[in-house]
């Protein structure tokens, strides 16, 4: 199958890739690029564990295709935390013990960047809502409501 | 609620060691293994429910170009009957067909043959190639169907086991079990109030987010190693080599994270046939399952047909009760019928009882554990029941409970008599809760339910090994699917006397650390804590000869205390303490480095009670219903890390919840599934669910020396039957079959009118 | 000084019992009263009156006065224990 070629930037890094033009921007990241921080846990958009940010909105990266990276910014769980150390939100989500098994994690970190980007004081339907796309098993998303409140709170006071 | 001990770690919520990798997308799971001149795995999976195959001819998808291996049944060994091993792992002949089918298929999705090649899409193409001829046959897709006497049978050599004397037909029950005690007649005669129902669950998933995926890679020698996640890798390489008639010692099998597994990932389906397809092509071999592959070819837990009939006195005293069970085994025998048979009841004392269970092949995908496997299911039925009882007797339901709850010296209808346990306490704590006096919103309801599950012990190795900084590693065998490694951690720290964060966890592959059984059945924090803890021991036992010499004392005379070695009172030795950190760096002196080991087969789990409270609302106009509060009381006897407890709690509410009112397997007639996806198949997503209030009790465990009994299965026992019961209390409609999804609430509402 | 002689040998002996699932084996019988110092001792009891269900019972679980066991072998019985066959546990 003949390949596409495409310029990209993940993480603020330049980044060129040979892609099938089916392939999806998730399989790309993951098996082209082995940046395997962000998960598959359905590949047809119903689970979130695929989230990045493309161009700062969120989006399933199962269902994107890796051609239409092309000249876009791909923020992924991997550029989340900066060179001084964590995202608040990692923080938190350590801190209230927001994971058991941790596979739905990197998704919900990069869900709840793209809320508070949004919203800096969302209650908690808000964030229930918002947070509605990623699925997670193990914790009946109560630890994890909490951590995206603490960081909530905490960035407003880092603003 | 807790006794009061003097702790200094245990019991606190440090940050688990493993946790900044999974938050910054560092820690690799199944899927995430790359290695170079990787090829692609992928099955073939049959489109009948039920069918003979006639023929597999994989020649035409062989010889494409980017194909470097297909293989099906023929190309396996024939496995003998006997114990797979692993938790309610079955026959490995069973398990062997299971992974790949030979003469027959057996369930819509079972696998038929197998490629890999250079990429996913040439692999897709490849087994587009691959004919396949089928004889298809009628499919058996429900319990009663298949107990029916002219069943088409699923295999012909199967006969109901446990029955006084060999049947002469065959049959699709593949066993029956019962317990019985006093006289059941009798005891209905002496009710004054008799209640009966009859329940139909349908199969549920597990449902973890991570599907299952490996990379496996074999040299000329024929020495493997697979990357996998996996609840036990060491069951995997079992399992594996029996599969594959290979050599134990050729198999190295490495834990990946795991992304969930509730009992799921306690059986092999993938990597016996990475390994051969690695075998075949020479190179490795990465596979992983699509979303609908995990829905229709890995282990969903039984469906269920139970009857349960119960009888009280007026002052709510339980004088007799009876259960018939029916579990779906799936393709292949193993269903959890006989857990389910003996905690039905389990929590009450009853003088006279009568339960018969039923292990039903059908064609659907075989069951695997899911946890508390077959409680759920029986737990619905009885708890059901005893609210229906209580609202006749007029009694509150935690009252009805209590009167008849068992307690220590009970003899249990399971058998034996009951030791230290806390069902009592997380009674009398639900009912002290201010959630449970707490005002109801207009039409909302509430429900109540207990659970009961027994956890089990099993064998565990621990080393510990301390550097020359004094600082600790330790190292076990068992996956870290929710937090272990912080609770060994823990564990560690508090029996050495050093701090958390002087200790890390690591969890070794089959070659670097001793057997362990899967992390499952609610052990890990009792049965490989207990190692720690003994490794732990061994660690002081040595320190203390190490001060010992230093001091020039008897070992005798010296104490651990603290975390440093101390003379023991009344010793006349004008000496310093010396800490773990003191005696690591003299070590080389006094013996070379320091290293504990210890390996058991941890008895005495600790059997885990809890109480659950349901409020919920339904809405009359389309059936859904919203869960306003939940809570969640269990006996955890001793919570190493609070936190991971109460997830545990969290979670099997949340899982519990989804079973009561959303999830199910819908198949068609001919034995389809119809939603395999979580589109469909409906989870618990974050806007589903309120908080859920935990209350954690604290009854300790004789058995362990911290106290653990075990917590990650009781939770997900009682949610069922309390949002059931809730369910109930807001309409006035008692619906008996789960799930209690929109349509079902919707017609049983209208046809109450 | 307590009682002496055969009657407390006799009273000495650890109560076993069989559930419905077993006694196809047993040939139907419920309860036995068995001397055995330990597990291993009593699986040859049974082994010896009912030839070739060693392993069927070396398989189950077992609770010994009160305590339940996956994998008895070595565990001592006491005068007067109460050993209950079960089916093994599993967990997910
Ligand atoms: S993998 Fe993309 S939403 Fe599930
Ligand atoms: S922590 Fe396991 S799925 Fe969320």
């Amino acid at each position: 199958m003949s390949k596409v070629q495409v310029e990209t930037r993940i993480n603020g890094e330049g980044v060129e890739f040979l892609c099938e033009p089916q392939q999806t921007l998730l399989e790309v990241l993951r098996e082209t690029l082995s940046r395997t921080g962000t998960k598959e846990g359905c590949a047809t958009g119903d689970c979130g564990a695929c989230s990045v940010l493309l161009d700062g909105r969120l989006v399933c990266s199962c269902l994107v295709l890796g051609v239409e990276a092309e000249g876009k910014e791909v923020t992924t769980i991997e550029g989340i935390a900066g060179n001084d150390g964590l995202h608040p939100i990692q923080q938190k989500f350590l801190e209230r013990a927001a994971l058991q098994c941790g596979i739905c994690t990197p998704g919900l970190i990069v869900a709840t960047k793209a809320l508070l980007d949004k919203h800096k004081n969302p209650d908690e339907e808000t964030i229930r809502y918002w947070l509605a796309g990623n699925l997670c098993r193990c914790t009946g998303y109560d630890k994890i409501i909490r951590a995206v409140q603490d960081a909530a709170e905490e960035l407003a006071y880092e603003a | 609620m807790a006794e009061a001990v003097d702790y200094k770690v245990v019991g606190t919520r440090p940050i688990r060691p493993d946790g900044v990798d999974k938050v910054t997308g560092r820690a690799q799971y199944g899927a995430d293994l790359n290695l170079p001149n990787m090829l692609y795995g992928k099955v073939l999976r049959s489109p009948h429910a039920h069918a003979k195959i006639k023929s597999v001819d994989v020649s035409k998808a062989l010889a494409m170009d980017g194909v470097y291996a297909a293989v099906s049944g023929a190309d396996f060994p024939t496995a003998a009957h006997g114990d797979i091993g692993g938790e309610g792992g079955g026959d490995v002949a069973d398990v062997a067909k299971n992974v790949m089918a030979r003469d027959k298929v057996l369930y819509h999705g079972h696998a038929v043959a197998a490629v890999a090649a250079t990429s996913q899409s040439i692999a897709d193409a490849a087994l587009a190639a691959i004919d396949v001829e089928y004889d298809v046959l009628t499919p058996v897709l429900d319990v009663d169907e298949a107990m029916a006497d002219d069943a088409p049978l699923l295999d012909e050599n199967c006969f109901t086991a446990n029955l006084p004397e060999k049947p002469d037909k065959p049959s699709n029950i593949a066993a029956v079990m019962q317990l019985a005690r006093g006289n059941v007649e009798e005891g209905f005669e002496a009710a004054d109030v008799i209640v009966e129902g009859d329940y139909n669950i349908p199969m549920a998933h597990q449902g973890y987010i991570e599907p299952h995926a490996c990379t496996a890679t074999i040299n000329e020698a024929g020495q493997a190693t697979v990357w996998c996640c996996t609840q036990g890798h060491f069951e995997f390489r079992s399992m594996t080599a029996k599969l594959l008639g290979m050599e134990i010692a050729d198999l190295k099998f490495i834990a990946s994270e795991i992304g969930g597994g509730f009992g799921g990932k306690t059986v092999v389906y993938l990597e016996p046939l990475a390994v051969l397809l690695s075998k075949q092509s020479g190179r490795p071999v990465k596979m992983m399952m699509t979303r609908e592959d995990v829905f229709r070819a890995t282990g969903p837990t039984s469906g269920t047909h139970c009857k349960v009939k119960v009888g009280a006195k007026k002052d709510g005293t339980l004088t007799a009760a009876t259960a018939w069970l029916a579990y779906e085994a799936g393709a292949f025998a193993g269903a959890p019928m006989g857990p389910g048979a003996m905690c039905v009841f389990a929590p009450y004392e009853l003088e006279n009882f009568h339960i018969e269970a039923f292990d039903v092949l059908v064609n659907k995908p075989k069951v695997a554990a899911y946890r508390a496997p077959g409680a759920p299911q029986a737990a619905h039925a009885i708890e059901v029941a005893l609210d229906d009882l209580a609202r006749q007797l007029d009694m509150d339901p935690i009252d009805l409970r209590l009167k008849n709850a068992v307690s220590e010296g009970t003899q249990a209808s399971y058998g034996p008599k009951f030791p230290r346990i806390g069902f009592k306490e997380c009674l009398e704590a639900a009912k002290a809760h201010p959630n449970y006096t707490k005002p109801l919103p207009e039409g909302a309801g509430r429900g109540v339910a207990a659970g009961f599950w027994f956890n089990v012990g099993m064998q565990s190795s621990a080393e510990v090994h301390i550097n020359e900084n004094g600082s600790v590693i330790v190292v076990e065998g068992n996956p870290d699917i929710g937090g272990s490694r912080a609770s060994m951690c823990i564990m560690a720290a508090e029996t050495l006397g050093v701090e958390y964060d002087s200790v890390r966890a690591l969890v070794g592959d089959t070659e670097s650390t001793g057997f362990s059984n899967v992390t499952g059945g609610s052990r890990t924090t009792f049965a490989t804590g207990m190692a720690v803890i003994e490794a732990c021991e061994d660690i002081i036992a040595q320190c203390k000869a190490r001060a010992a010499a230093t001091w020039g004392v008897d070992e005798d005379q010296v104490e651990w205390e603290d975390g440093q070695a101390v003379p023991a009172p009344g010793v006349n030795a004008d000496v310093k303490p010396l800490s773990l950190a003191d005696i690591a760096a003299s070590a080389h002196k006094t013996g070379g480095p320091l290293l504990g080991r210890a390996s058991l087969n941890a008895q005495g789990a600790g059997a885990s009670f809890a109480v659950n409270i349901c409020d919920l609302q339904v809405d009359a106009e389309t059936g859904k219903v919203d869960v306003l509060g939940f809570t969640a009381v269990q006996d955890a006897g001793r919570a190493i890390h609070p936190d991971y407890v109460e997830g545990q709690m969290q979670g099997g509410a949340s899982q519990g919840l989804g079973w009561a009112l959303n999830e199910e397997y819908i198949f068609d007639k001919n034995g389809v599934m119809e939603n395999a996806g979580f589109l469909d198949y409906r989870i618990p997503v974050a806007s589903d669910l309120p908080m859920i209030d935990c209350e954690i009790v604290e009854v300790p465990n004789p058995s362990h020396p911290y106290g653990v009994r075990g917590v990650g299965e009781t939770p997900i026992v009682a949610p069922l039957a309390a949002a059931a019961n809730a369910v109930r209390d807001a309409t006035g409609v008692r619906v008996n079959d789960l799930p209690l999804s929109p349509p079902r609430l919707l017609d049983a509402i209208d046809s109450a009118e | 000084m307590g009682p002496s002689g055969p009657c407390a040998i006799d009273a000495a002996m650890a109560k076993v019992v069989f559930p419905d699932h077993l006694l196809q084996h047993t040939g139907g019988e419920r309860e036995l009263d068995v001397v055995a110092a330990n597990f291993r001792e009593l699986l040859a009891v049974l082994e010896s009156k009912w030839p070739g269900t060693a392993e069927v019972f070396a398989k189950c679980a077992v609770a010994i006065d009160d305590q339940i066991y996956q994998d008895a072998f070595l565990e001592p019985l006491q005068p007067h224990s109460e050993v209950f066959f079960m089916q093994r546990i599993e967990g997910g």
